[in-house]
């Protein structure tokens, strides 16, 4: 959901970055040679008569490698799985192009300008389908999608015979390109399917050996909140909120037993984009800096500003935000506001909007505990203060947020685990 | 959360003290002014108070006859008297002319006792000094919410057609409600610079249950910092003209072209602002506000719906500076209710909201005066209509009293209930047609109204022969009408659903406005006395024939009654042409039956067969031969039979129609005449009452209480509707739960044209409720 381009930086300079040290469009180079090889390979492979590749052969079991992919709006979500127990014969066996997909990523953090691995949320010694491995989250923006695709047509990907299981919007959008470009099948999965799929399996794995969920306790206690874990057992019902470009309010009761309560554009991506507009800066990252250090406080008008106190009549405490930016229907205080201020402003506005809806939404089914993931809470804690916090007074301590340590990753995490599930 | 904030700081320094206000347009009736209420918004200020006001009506008063020669006097005394009414002013202008409208009101006021102005609104402590200081009346804080709802509690239980929907995309934009009996419980959804959420269950019952932050301060604030523009309405203007698509990530950005196939909508927004997450690429203004107004207006119709839910509640009305008549802001929120709750709720909106908080404030302090108790009624002639505030859709001339707008009611002497015997009164609407609706009848009538208005108006000054100001009085009243009529040609929509009766309403209210209360008093004196000397005859006449001759003789006769009435041009013409013009020569210009709407064989078999109503209650349409040659023989027949009978007749005066004071002298001349009526007057058999209107139309969810109670008691089980303007404008498709029986001549071709006739062509609908 929120774009890593460096500021100023013009669309085709995304992935092509690397375009001046080597052929254009991929990802950082690695794995020369295995262009041919796979050249090579794929034509052993594409008659009925040609070796058998074994490197993950079960009858159950897909063909390496396990993918897992979330094309949302803003950004794409990747998941890979890395066996770490080849037999010899297997690593003897294993295709050339196979071999280098798996050595250039796991060798490296960032994939062109950007592409990141978030190796602190790599979850080590996994066992899925009988396999032992690692598994890696990487992301990278979804306007560099074509470039990926290029770099799968490249790296010969359609040779592998894999299935490539895709969830999010982008799943339908970019399948063409999938096809013609990277002579690629995508096997298209239900976002929500996946989502649900994904945080239910991680949360009972947990993350190496630490708990997935977690809380806030005394949220509404700025010196002594902390953040502590949480057992998810017995789930069911909760809300889950995924919070990405927009945000998509479900209500869970058992594994298979969901609905889509409801929706709102007021997300992630309005967060960014309005960041963007009013203080001219270029990355997500920049844009939750810039409001750590702001003051909404001069930009929203509060209840106090207005009843110069609480308003007792309707129970509203004096800090409450009576308008957002309301302050900014005055020219003087226009005037008056930092860059920092607005940023803060808009995190605010968004964050507690996402609260208020997702707390009317958990009355309204019976649910008392709202689970917040997306991409919009990564390096977020102040959004995710603010929703325990508001969650927790405006409920009178009915209602409890919890949060996932994986947070954008579900609905990737979900593709890859349909791929094992239908194999 | 609170009114409108920003626009009012630093007001105090450009007050405009060079207008001068023309005072019997603005501020009326403050001599005897008391009660102020305030209401101060950021940007606007909306003032009430109470009043009295001194009216010239037209008094019957029966002579005493006994040893004097009857046949050359008139039949009773007209005589024209001072009459003291209660009404309800409110002014609504810019904050900027309020120092130039203190010092006015206190120029004007003479014989206030007030002590006190109770004052609401966000603006209202900023500017209580200066009200202390120029008025010399004690600022009384009152809380902004209860106001708001006290205020809209009053507009819905009192002003017909105050509730509507809004819909963009019909011919029909505004399409007003009817007023349902019970108003409660209801949500109110007040946009302010931020949200109030509002739930009200009684009277003096309601609950904050939530609201947001994202309101019309958002709106405004946001849109100030992404646009460079700094005014609510240019914002509002900008966005109008907006492509959002530009701006926001849709949901087919995010699936491109699969949406159809995946059943998604691709034109509903996935993220607002998703589109602008880069710094190197220009958003336009127009693009960058169109998507704040959405955001806004989803976000804000979401969380409605939402609490909607959760309370259980299925009326949604809407309010604050963010809606105030602004066409764009109430397009999206009824967009984004209708999508939330997949139609489930309705958006809805007041013709009044900009004076609810100050409605609220001013009965706050006129508890004294128990203002609830009474009936209500909108005063067309001084209210100026709900107006667009967007000069883009309704490119309107705005006039020096378009920057003051204004709403009067006038305080009902009895309280207004509906007839018991409406099948269902939450669906009933009188009114046939809706002129807003249907531009072809709305283009006919208004042209129709505009041709009658110069002998309306000569009429009304030939009425009062020994005032000297009368035909100065008149040409003004013909120029205020004239206004009206152009407005609404404009804005159809301006006073609630337009009608042929609203039209008929409104004339009557500027009548009065120049005292003309009575203009046909004279014609109406004269008629009477008239038809009073052929009764006997006609009694003897009808007496002669026999069972069914006679039935269809009485129903003849009420038809031919009917067709004297001034009110129709074609009718006017020929009685001012013709004085002689007789009940005879009516009734051979009736149409030969087939008649055009004709179920009297069913209506003579239900009097063969059935057994005798218990008690018939008859609206009665004009004065003169209409009532005392047709209605009274009617009524006599239907006395005979054992049926009761209830006359219903107009408290006031409006057009020929006979007015209740009229019915008991004509009743009483009769009864001296008539043994029948006699006795059954004196044993209450025959009840003389008025129907609290003085329109020359019905509406029977507006009736007097003591009606509706005699009506009840009575048991009333046939109910008779006479007149064009009461079988045929209004209540032809209303449902009642009894028998009944609308009968009408059609005197205006183009609506028999249009009913598929000819003039003069016979409406006699006779109806039984299935059962």
């Amino acid at each position: 959901m929120e774009p890593l381009r460096n500021g100023g930086g013009a669309e085709d300079k995304a992935w092509r970055r690397g375009a001046d040290a080597g052929p254009p469009r991929r990802w950082s180079g690695g794995g020369g040679g295995g262009g041919g090889a796979a050249g090579a390979d794929s034509s052993a492979a594409a008659g009925p008569s040609g070796r058998q590749r074994r490197d993950s052969v079960r009858k159950n079991r897909p063909l390496f490698p396990w993918f897992g992919l979330d094309i949302g709006g803003t950004l794409v979500k990747l998941v890979y799985f890395e066996p770490k127990d080849i037999t010899a014969e297997e690593e003897k066996e294993e295709v050339e192009n196979l071999k280098s997909i798996r050595k250039y990523l796991t060798s490296n953090v960032a994939y062109g300008s950007t592409g990141i691995r978030d190796v602190h949320l790599e979850l080590k010694d996994l066992t899925l389908c009988g396999r032992k491995g690692n598994l890696h989250f990487i992301r990278f923006p979804t306007h560099d999608m074509p470039a990926f695709i290029q770099m799968g047509s490249e790296k010969h990907f359609s040779s592998l015979h894999t299935t490539l299981c895709a969830t999010g919007g982008g799943a339908y959008k970019f399948e063409q390109d999938f096809r013609t470009m990277g002579d690629l099948q995508l096997r298209k999965l239900d976002e929500l399917d996946c989502l649900i799929k994904g945080v239910l399996y991680i949360d009972s794995v947990g993350f190496n050996g630490h708990s997935e969920c977690y809380y806030f306790e005394n949220p509404t206690d700025a010196e002594r909140c902390q953040k502590l874990p949480f057992t998810l057992e017995n789930p069911y019902p909760l809300l889950l909120v995924n919070i990405g470009s927009g945000v998509s309010i479900l209500a869970v009761y058992s594994k298979e037993n969901y609905k889509r309560v409801t929706g709102t554009s007021l997300g992630g991506g309005t967060f960014f984009g309005l960041c963007c507009l009013l203080t001219g800066c270029s990355t997500f990252e920049e844009a939750l800096e810039m409001a750590s250090h702001g003051d909404s406080t001069k930009v929203d008008k509060l209840v106090r500003d207005i009843y110069g106190g609480d308003y007792e009549r309707f129970g509203l405490p004096g800090w409450a935000v009576a308008s957002s930016f309301g302050n900014m229907m005055s020219k003087e205080k226009r005037e008056s506001v930092s860059k920092e201020d607005l940023a803060k402003a808009t995190l605010i506005t968004i964050t507690n909007n996402i609260g208020s809806i997702a707390r009317m939404c958990a009355l309204n089914e019976n649910i008392n505990r709202v689970v917040f993931v997306g991409n919009f809470l990564r390096i977020n804690t102040i959004s995710m203060r603010l929703l325990a916090y508001a969650l927790d007074y405006w409920s009178k301590g009915q209602l409890k947020a919890l949060f996932l340590e994986h947070e954008g990753y579900f609905g990737a995490v979900g593709a890859l685990l349909e791929l094992l599930d239908s194999a | 959360m609170a009114e409108r904030g920003g626009r009012g700081s630093g007001g105090h320094g450009s007050l405009d003290k060079s207008i001068t206000l023309p005072p019997d347009e603005i501020f009326r009736n403050l001599e005897n002014a008391k009660r102020f209420a305030i209401d101060i918004g950021g940007s606007l200020t909306k003032l009430a108070y109470y009043s009295t006001v001194q009216h010239k009506v037209a008094r019957v008063r029966s002579f005493d006859h006994s040893g004097k020669d009857i046949e050359n006097e008139p039949l009773y005394e007209i005589s024209v008297q001072e009459e003291i009414t209660a009404r309800l002013h409110f002014i609504k202008f810019e904050n900027t002319y309020i120092e130039t409208c203190l010092d006015f009101i206190k120029d004007h006021l003479v014989n206030t006792e007030t002590k006190v102005i109770k004052a609401t609104g966000g603006g209202a402590y900023k500017f209580k000094d200066l009200i202390e200081k120029k008025l010399g009346l004690k600022v009384d804080k009152e809380d902004v919410m209860t106001c708001l709802i006290k205020g809209c509690n009053f507009v819905l239980r009192n002003i017909p057609h105050e509730v509507f929907a809004y819909q963009k995309d019909s011919d029909t934009e505004f399409r007003f409600q009817t007023n349902h009996p019970n108003i409660f419980p209801y949500l109110l959804v007040n946009i302010g610079s931020g949200v109030s959420i509002v739930k009200v269950e009684t009277e003096d019952k309601f609950e904050w249950i939530g609201g947001s932050s994202i309101g019309g301060g958002t709106f405004w604030g946001l849109g100030a910092l992404l646009t460079k523009t700094k005014k609510f309405d240019e914002l509002l203007q900008l966005a109008s003209k907006g492509q959002h698509t530009n701006v926001d990530m849709l949901v087919k950005d995010v699936y491109g072209g699969a949406c159809q196939t995946l059943g998604l909508s691709g034109n509903l927004i996935a993220s607002s602002f998703g589109k602008s997450t880069t710094a190197d690429k220009e958003f336009s203004k127009e693009d960058m506000a169109k998507s704040l107004l959405h955001m806004i207006s989803n976000d804000i119709g979401q969380l409605a719906c939402l609490y909607a839910k959760l309370h259980n509640l299925d009326k949604i009305y809407f309010g604050g500076f963010f809606i105030r008549g602004h066409p764009v802001t109430m397009r999206t929120i009824t967009y984004s209710i209708n999508f939330f709750s997949k139609g489930e709720v309705q958006a809805l909106f007041l013709r009044h909201e900009g004076y609810l908080g100050a409605i609220g404030a001013f009965l706050k302090g006129a508890e004294q005066d128990n203002p609830n108790q009474y009936s209500w009624g909108e005063n067309y002639a001084g209210s100026s209509g709900l107006m667009s505030t967007s000069p883009d859709v309704y490119p309107m001339q705005r006039t020096r009293s378009g920057t003051f707008d204004m709403f009067e009611m006038d305080r009902l002497e009895r309280p207004l209930v509906n007839l018991p015997l409406l099948k269902d009164p939450s669906t009933y609407i009188p009114d046939t047609v809706d002129l807003t609706d249907d531009a072809m009848a709305r283009k006919y009538w208004l042209t129709c109204f505009e041709e009658a208005l110069d002998g309306v108006a000569k009429r009304a000054a030939a009425s009062q022969p020994d005032s000297v100001d009368a035909p100065e009085r008149a040409e003004k009243f013909r120029q205020k009408y004239w206004n009206k009529l152009q407005t609404l040609r404009q804005q159809p929509f301006a006073y609630g659903t337009l009608t042929v009766r609203s039209l008929l309403d409104t004339r009557e209210h500027c009548l009065n406005e120049f005292n003309f209360p009575d203009p046909y008093s004279k014609v109406k004196q004269k008629e009477n006395g008239i038809a009073l000397k052929c009764f006997q005859s006609v009694i003897e006449s009808l007496d002669s024939l026999g069972w069914e001759e006679r039935q269809f003789a009485l129903v003849k006769g009420l038809l031919a009654g009917n067709v004297f009435d001034w009110g129709a041009k074609a009718v006017s013409d020929v009685l001012e042409s013709e004085p002689q013009f007789g009940f005879e020569e009516a009734k051979s210009k009736l149409q030969e039956r087939p008649w055009l709407e004709d179920s009297y064989s069913q209506w003579l078999e239900r009097l063969k067969e059935g057994p005798p109503h218990k008690c018939a209650l008859i609206f009665a349409d004009n004065s003169g031969i209409d009532i005392i040659l047709g209605v009274f023989p009617f009524v006599r027949e239907l006395l005979s039979r054992g049926t009761e009978v209830i006359l219903a007749c107009n408290s006031g005066p409006a057009l020929n129609d006979v007015t209740y004071s009229e019915s008991l002298i004509v009743a009483e001349r009769i009864a001296v005449m008539d043994p029948v009526i006699q006795s059954a007057l004196k044993e209450e058999k025959l009840l003389l009452v008025q129907t609290g209107s003085s329109s020359p139309c019905l509406d029977l969810s507006r009736l007097d209480k003591g009606l509706a109670v005699l009506v009840r008691e009575r048991k009333t089980d046939l109910v008779i509707i006479e007149g064009m303007g009461r079988a045929i404008h209004t209540n032809y498709y209303a449902a009642l739960k009894c028998e009944s029986l609308k009968l009408a001549v059609i005197k205006n071709s183009w609506l028999a044209d249009r009913l598929g006739g000819k003039i003069f062509s016979v409406i006699f609908k006779y109806e039984v409720p299935c059962k």
